[in-house]
C-alpha cells in the first residue's frame, strides 16, 4: 500500500489511470469477451469426471425389459386421456396400485395473474397423482421420477415407461431409498403445487390440498418427457429456475449411462463435437455454450426439474427426441438408462455435493468451472470500475498536479460532489422501475376497459408503454435543484450510476453467471462512454440498443439463430411480446426473479445513464 | 403412518410393582409362538415371539422411582443380518430346533417390513412385590411381500416363506405354537384355507378386531409326526381384490417443512379416523439440541381450530448435553386430522462435531404416540344390531378400547455444512485477504494526502542557506 499512500507515486499512478483510461477500458472489455469465447476451447474446458465415490466405482446391471408393457400402458393412458379430456386420475390410481405402489392424489388450483396465451390457461385446476415405492427401512430419503403432463405435452409414452419401470422396481429388493413416481397435470404448475405441498410451504399463492403421503428428504429427481414409442436421441436439460444448476455429478451419471447403453445424447439439441483438434469442434462447442448461456440467463425452468432445484433437490430433465435420423432406440433402451441412473442414485450415502454446482457446458462431456469463467465477467466489470475511478479522480481533482491546481483555484462548490442534485433522478428512476413492476398486472383491468385489448396484451403493452415513458420522463429534474457546476452534476450522477450498475452486475454474476455476463456485455460499453457532450445522437442510439429490453430482443434473435431456426423481424417481435408476458407470468407462478430484477434493478439504473446523456 | 423398520433401543426400566404376573411364574420357562396373518393384499405377516423368565435375587422396596426412567433412541440404525445373529444367540435353542429354525437371514430380509425387538422387564412374584423375576421377550415381525417374493401369487406355505419347515419343538420350550389367522373377510363362507387342517381354533379380540386363529401345537405329537415335518399352507379360496387396506383409527405422519438451511418446521399429523369417538393421545418428542425449537411457535390445530393440549411438559435442550423433550396430551376429535407444528432454527455445529458424512443430514428421532384407541368391534354399527341389547347397556370396558404405541418415521434434516475440501480453504483464505485489503483500500479512498513542505532542512541545509543569504543568493 506504500505505492498508493505516497502522494508522489499516487499522483503518477492517478495520471496513468486518467491518461490510459480509454485504452485500458477497451482492452479490458475485449479481454472479457475474448476470455468468454475462449471458454469453448480445450485448455479452458475440462473433461467431466465423476466425483461421487458412491456412484462412480460400483457397477450395476440393468435388467429392465418391460418395453411391451410400457407401450401398452402408454396406449391405455392416451386412450383414457382422450376419453376424459383431462388426466385420467382413476386409471392412474388403479394402475399404480396394481403394480404395488402406495398411491395418493393431490388437487390444486391457481388463478394466474392474467391469461396465459401461450398455454391457453387462466383459471387452472388439476390433480397430481403419485405413487410411493417403499423400501425395507424407514422412509427418510427418496428419489423422484416425474412426468409432467400438460395440454401441449401429452407425454403418454413417458407415463407408460414410468409405470413399467415402477413395476420392475417394485420386484427388486435392493432399494435403500423410497422412490416417488409423480404424474403432474398442467406440467410445471402441477409440479410447483406438488413441491410446495411436499415441503408444506406456500410461495406462489397456489391453492392445493395437503399431501397424505410423504417419503422423507428427496435426494434427487429426474423428469422425463417422451412423446413417441421410439427415440433417436435423448436431450438433457439442466438449467433450472433463476439459472440454478444441478450438481454436475448428476449430469455425469446420465452421460455414463448414455455411453454404456450406446444412446445418442445431446445437450441443447447439439451433439458432442468429435474432433477437437480442428476448428469445427470448438466452433460447435461455442454454439452449445452460447445456447446454454442464453437458456440459463433467461432464468426460466427448462423442464419440470427446474423447480426442484430451489428445494436443494438435484434434478434434470430427459427429453426423448424423435427426428429423422436412421438409428432409433425403443423404450427399453431409455428405460435401462433410467434404471441404471436410479440404481446408482440409490447407492448415494450423502446428498450430491462432491462435484460442481456452478459450471458452463460447451459439450456434454466437457465443462468450464467457476474459477475459469469468472474472469470473463471480471474483465467486463473492471471497465465500470476504471470509469468510476476516473470520474472520482476528476471530481476530487486528485489527478491534477499542484501546479495545474494552482492555476485554476478550486471553486467552493467543487469539493463537495453536490449530492442533492442526485436525489431527484435516483428517486424518479426508481419510481419508474416500481411502476414497471407493479402497474402492468395491477392495471390490466383498467386497460381492458378503455382499450380494445385482451388482458395479456394489456399487460405487455402497458409494460412497453411504461418502459418507453421512462425515457421521456426524468431528464429535466436537475435544473430545479442545482444551477452551478453542471459538469460536476452529471459526473456525480454517472459515478453513482456506474457503481450501482457494477454492484448489481457483480451480484447477478455470482448467482447466475450467464445473465450477469450477457447484461454486462451489452450494457457496459454504452454505460462507460455516455456523457452529455459529443455525438449525443450516437450515444442515445447506442444506449437504446443496449437497454435491457433491447438485450432481451437481441438474445431472442441470437437464440433462434443458434437453434438454426432464424426469425424474421415480425416473428421476432411477436416472440418478444410473448416472452415479456411469459416473463411476468413466470415471476408470479414460479417465483422467477428475472422480471423484478430487470424492472426494479437494471431498468432504473439504465435510466440514470439516459439521464446523464440528457443532462443539459 | 408408522415406518416399516427400525431398531429402537428402548430401555424402559419401570421398577416398581407392576400389575403383571400375580402367580409365581415357572423358572426358566420358554414359550415360543409364531403368528401368521395373511393380508388381503396378498402379503403375509409373520410374527415370532420368544419369552423366557428367570428369577432374580434383586430385592426392592415398593414405589416407583421416576429417576430410574430412561428413554433413548437411535434413529439412524438400519436393521441387517448383523443385528439378527446376536439376537438369535439369545434364544435357548439358538436356531437349531423349534420355531427358530425358520429364522433364516436371507429370507427374513427379503421382505418389505422387518422389525426386531428385545424387551426386558421385571415381573413381580408376589402381591407385595418383594421378589422379582425377569422376563426376556424377543419379537420379530416381517411382512412377506407378494410383489417381491410371490411373483404376484397369493398362496403361501411355510416353505415358500422361510425355505424351511418345522420338524420338532425346542426341547427346552414349555409351549411352542403356530397360529394362523383364518378370520374370514366380510362374507360368512371362508375365504382362506389352511393345510393341514388345524386341530383347534382360537378366538379373541386382537387390537380391537375379532380374530379367529388356527392353532398348531408343536408339542402335540400328532401335529408333527404325521409327515415328520409341518409345512403349513395357505390357500385363498376366493382371491381378494386389490382393494385399499383398511385404515386404522389412529395413525401419524411426520415431516420437516420449509426449505433452505436457516429455519424450518417440524410437523406431525395425527389422524383420528374413528367416525364418532374422540380420544386422547400422549405425544412424546425428543429433538436434538442442534435444532433450536421456538416453543412459542408450537401450534396444534384440529379441523381448522386451535386445540389446547390438556398437559404439556417441556424440558429445554442444553447445547451438547441434552435434547429437547416435549410431551403433550392432546385430545383428537372424531374423524379429524390434528397438526402439531413447531418451528426451529438450525444451529451451526463446531467443525469437529460433524459426522463423517455431514452431507447426509442429521437424524431426528421419531415421535412416540401412546393412546387408548377405540376398538373396531365396538365401532361397527352392524355388530350393535346383531348383538343382544344388554351389550350396549353394559359396554365391556376391556374390548371398547385398546392400548397402542406408535412411532412415526425418523426425520433427516440437513444442517448448514461447510464444504470440507480444498475450495473451502481457498474461500476462507480469499475472504481473509479481501478483508485485509479492504481496510487499506478504504483508507486510501477516503483520505486525502497532501505534501507538507519541510519548513527547515537539516543543519547542513540551514548552514548553506545562511551562506546563500549572506551572498544574496535565494535560499534552497
Amino acid at each position: 500500500m506504500g505505492l498508493l499512500s505516497d502522494p508522489v507515486r499516487r499522483r503518477a499512478l492517478a495520471r496513468l489511470v486518467l491518461r490510459l483510461n480509454a485504452p485500458l477500458c477497451v482492452l479490458s472489455y475485449v479481454a472479457g469477451i475474448a476470455w468468454f469465447l475462449a471458454l469453448a476451447f480445450p485448455p479452458l474446458t475440462q473433461r467431466t469426471y465423476m466425483s461421487e465415490n458412491a456412484m462412480g466405482s460400483t457397477m450395476v446391471e440393468e435388467q429392465f425389459a418391460g418395453g411391451d408393457r410400457a407401450r401398452s400402458l402408454a396406449r391405455d393412458f392416451a386412450a383414457h386421456r382422450r376419453k376424459s379430456g383431462a388426466l385420467p386420475v382413476a386409471w392412474l390410481e388403479r394402475t399404480m396400485r396394481s403394480v404395488g405402489l402406495e398411491v395418493y392424489t393431490q388437487s390444486f388450483s391457481r388463478k394466474l395473474p392474467f391469461p396465459d396465451e401461450t398455454h391457453e390457461r387462466y383459471m387452472v385446476s388439476g390433480i397430481n397423482v403419485y405413487g410411493i415405492l417403499r423400501h425395507l427401512a424407514a422412509s427418510t430419503e427418496s428419489l423422484v421420477l416425474t412426468v409432467p403432463c400438460g395440454p401441449d405435452s401429452t407425454n403418454s409414452q413417458a407415463v407408460g415407461l414410468m409405470l413399467a419401470l415402477a413395476a420392475h422396481f417394485r420386484g427388486q429388493i435392493y432399494w435403500a431409498k423410497d422412490i416417488i413416481f409423480l404424474v403432474t397435470e398442467h406440467d410445471l404448475l402441477g409440479t410447483e403445487a406438488w413441491l410446495e405441498a411436499y415441503h408444506d410451504v406456500n410461495i406462489t399463492g397456489m391453492q392445493s390440498s395437503p399431501l397424505q403421503g410423504r417419503a422423507g428428504a428427496i435426494q434427487a429427481a429426474v423428469a422425463l418427457e417422451l412423446s413417441s414409442d421410439v427415440v433417436t436421441s435423448l436431450d438433457v436439460a439442466v438449467e433450472g429456475l433463476n439459472g440454478q444448476l444441478p450438481n454436475l455429478d448428476l449430469l455425469n451419471l446420465f452421460q455414463t449411462f448414455c455411453q454404456k447403453g450406446g444412446l445418442l445424447c445431446t445437450l441443447q439439441g447439439k451433439l458432442q463435437p468429435q474432433d477437437w483438434t480442428s476448428i469445427d469442434g470448438p466452433l460447435q462447442s461455442v454454439q452449445t455454450l452460447l445456447l446454454m448461456v442464453l437458456q440459463q440467463a433467461s432464468g426460466r425452468p427448462h423442464g419440470a426439474h427446474g423447480l426442484f432445484l430451489r428445494y436443494r433437490v438435484e434434478a434434470l430433465t430427459l427429453r426423448g427426441i424423435n427426428s429423422f435420423r436412421q438409428y432409433k432406440y425403443d423404450l427399453v433402451a431409455v428405460g435401462k438408462a433410467l434404471e441404471g441412473m436410479f440404481r446408482k442414485l440409490n447407492h448415494l450415502l450423502e446428498r450430491l455435493h462432491q462435484s460442481f454446482f456452478f459450471y458452463l457446458l460447451p459439450a456434454l462431456s466437457r465443462f468450464v468451472s467457476i474459477g475459469l469463467y469468472m474472469p470473463a465477467a471480471g474483465f467486463l466489470l473492471l471497465v465500470l470500475g476504471l470509469k468510476a475511478l476516473e470520474l472520482w479522480m476528476q471530481l476530487h481533482e486528485a489527478g491534477v498536479g499542484p501546479e495545474e491546481a494552482g492555476e485554476n483555484p478550486p471553486h467552493p462548490l467543487t469539493q463537495g460532489v453536490g449530492l442533492a442534485s442526485l436525489v431527484a433522478p435516483l428517486l424518479v428512476s426508481q419510481a419508474m422501475g416500481l411502476a414497471l413492476y407493479i402497474l402492468p398486472v395491477l392495471g390490466q383491468h383498467v386497460a381492458t376497459q378503455h382499450f380494445p385489448v385482451a388482458e395479456a396484451e394489456a399487460v405487455v403493452l402497458t409494460l412497453l408503454a411504461i418502459y418507453a415513458a421512462g425515457l421521456a420522463l426524468p431528464h429535466n429534474t436537475h435544473r430545479v435543484v442545482s444551477t452551478q457546476a453542471p459538469d460536476r452534476g452529471w459526473m456525480a450522477l454517472k459515478l453513482v450510476a456506474l457503481i450501482y450498475l457494477a454492484l448489481q452486475l457483480a451480484c447477478i454474476t455470482l448467482t447466475n453467471f450467464s445473465l450477469g455476463f450477457l447484461l454486462a456485455a451489452s450494457m457496459v460499453p454504452a454505460a462507460a462512454i455516455t456523457k452529455p457532450s459529443g455525438p449525443r445522437a450516437l450515444y442515445a442510439a447506442l444506449l437504446v440498443l443496449t437497454s435491457p429490453a433491447a438485450t432481451l430482443l437481441g438474445s431472442l434473435f441470437l437464440w433462434r439463430e443458434l437453434q438454426e431456426a432464424p426469425l424474421s423481424l415480425t416473428e421476432g417481435w411477436q416472440l418478444f411480446l410473448a416472452t415479456l408476458a411469459q416473463g411476468v407470468l413466470e415471476h408470479h407462478t414460479y417465483g422467477a426473479l428475472l422480471f423484478p430484477l430487470l424492472a426494479l434493478g437494471l431498468y432504473p439504473c439504465w435510466l440514470l445513464f439516459w439521464n446523464v446523456l440528457f443532462w443539459k | 403412518m408408522a415406518a416399516p423398520v427400525r431398531i429402537f433401543l428402548l430401555v424402559l426400566l419401570l421398577l416398581g410393582p407392576g400389575g403383571w404376573g400375580r402367580a409365581e411364574p415357572p423358572r426358566d420357562s420358554l414359550r415360543e409362538e409364531l403368528v401368521i396373518t395373511p393380508l388381503p393384499s396378498g402379503d403375509v405377516a409373520a410374527t415370532f415371539q420368544f419369552r423366557t423368565r428367570w428369577d432374580s435375587e434383586l430385592q426392592r422396596e415398593g414405589g416407583t422411582d421416576h429417576s430410574f426412567l430412561r428413554y433413548a433412541v437411535l434413529p439412524r440404525e438400519v436393521v441387517c443380518t448383523e443385528n439378527l445373529t446376536p439376537w438369535k444367540k439369545l434364544l435357548p435353542c439358538s436356531s437349531k430346533a423349534g420355531l427358530s429354525v425358520l429364522l433364516k437371514a436371507d429370507r427374513l430380509f427379503h421382505t418389505s417390513y422387518h422389525s426386531q425387538a428385545v424387551h426386558i422387564r421385571p415381573v413381580c412374584r408376589n402381591a407385595r412385590c418383594t421378589s422379582v423375576s425377569w422376563e426376556l421377550r424377543q419379537t420379530l415381525s416381517v411382512v412377506f411381500d407378494a410383489f417381491v417374493t410371490g411373483q404376484g401369487k397369493k398362496d403361501w406355505s411355510l416353505f415358500r416363506m422361510f425355505s424351511r419347515t418345522l420338524t420338532e419343538p425346542c426341547p427346552l420350550a414349555s409351549e411352542s405354537r403356530v397360529y394362523v389367522d383364518v378370520t374370514s373377510y366380510g362374507q360368512d363362507n371362508e375365504t382362506l384355507e389352511v393345510y393341514p387342517p388345524p386341530l383347534t381354533t382360537y378366538q379373541d379380540v386382537i387390537l380391537g378386531t375379532r380374530k379367529t386363529y388356527a392353532v398348531y401345537d408343536l408339542l402335540d405329537a400328532a401335529v408333527v409326526s404325521n409327515s415328520r415335518s409341518l409345512n403349513i399352507q395357505l390357500k385363498w379360496k376366493r382371491p381378494p381384490e386389490n382393494e385399499a387396506p383398511p385404515v386404522p383409527f389412529l395413525y401419524a405422519q411426520r415431516y420437516v417443512s420449509g426449505y433452505g438451511l436457516q429455519s424450518g418446521q417440524l410437523s406431525t399429523l395425527l389422524y383420528n379416523t374413528h367416525p364418532y369417538r374422540a380420544f386422547p393421545v400422549l405425544l412424546l418428542d425428543t429433538v436434538p439440541w442442534y435444532l433450536r425449537l421456538y416453543v412459542h411457535t408450537l401450534t396444534i390445530t384440529s379441523k381448522g381450530k386451535e386445540n389446547k393440549p390438556s398437559y404439556i411438559h417441556y424440558q429445554p435442550a442444553q447445547d451438547r448435553m441434552q435434547p429437547h423433550l416435549l410431551e403433550m396430551l392432546i385430545q383428537l376429535p372424531a374423524s379429524s386430522i390434528t397438526k402439531v407444528s413447531i418451528q426451529f432454527e438450525r444451529a451451526l455445529l463446531k467443525w469437529t462435531e460433524y459426522t463423517p458424512d455431514p452431507n447426509h443430514g442429521f437424524y431426528v428421532s421419531p415421535s412416540v404416540l401412546s393412546a387408548l384407541v377405540p376398538s373396531v368391534v365396538a365401532a361397527k354399527p352392524g355388530d350393535w344390531e346383531e348383538s343382544p341389547l344388554f351389550n350396549s347397556l353394559f359396554p365391556v370396558s376391556d374390548s371398547s378400547s385398546y392400548f397402542v404405541r406408535l412411532y412415526t418415521e425418523p426425520l433427516l434434516v440437513s444442517l448448514p455444512t461447510p464444504d470440507f475440501s480444498m475450495p473451502y480453504n481457498v474461500v476462507c483464505l480469499t475472504c481473509t485477504v479481501v478483508a485485509v485489503c479492504y481496510g487499506s483500500f478504504y483508507n486510501l479512498l477516503t483520505r486525502t494526502f497532501q505534501i507538507e513542505e519541510p519548513r527547515k532542512g537539516g543543519l547542513v541545509k540551514r548552514l548553506a542557506n545562511l551562506i546563500r543569504r549572506a551572498r544574496g543568493v535565494p535560499p534552497l
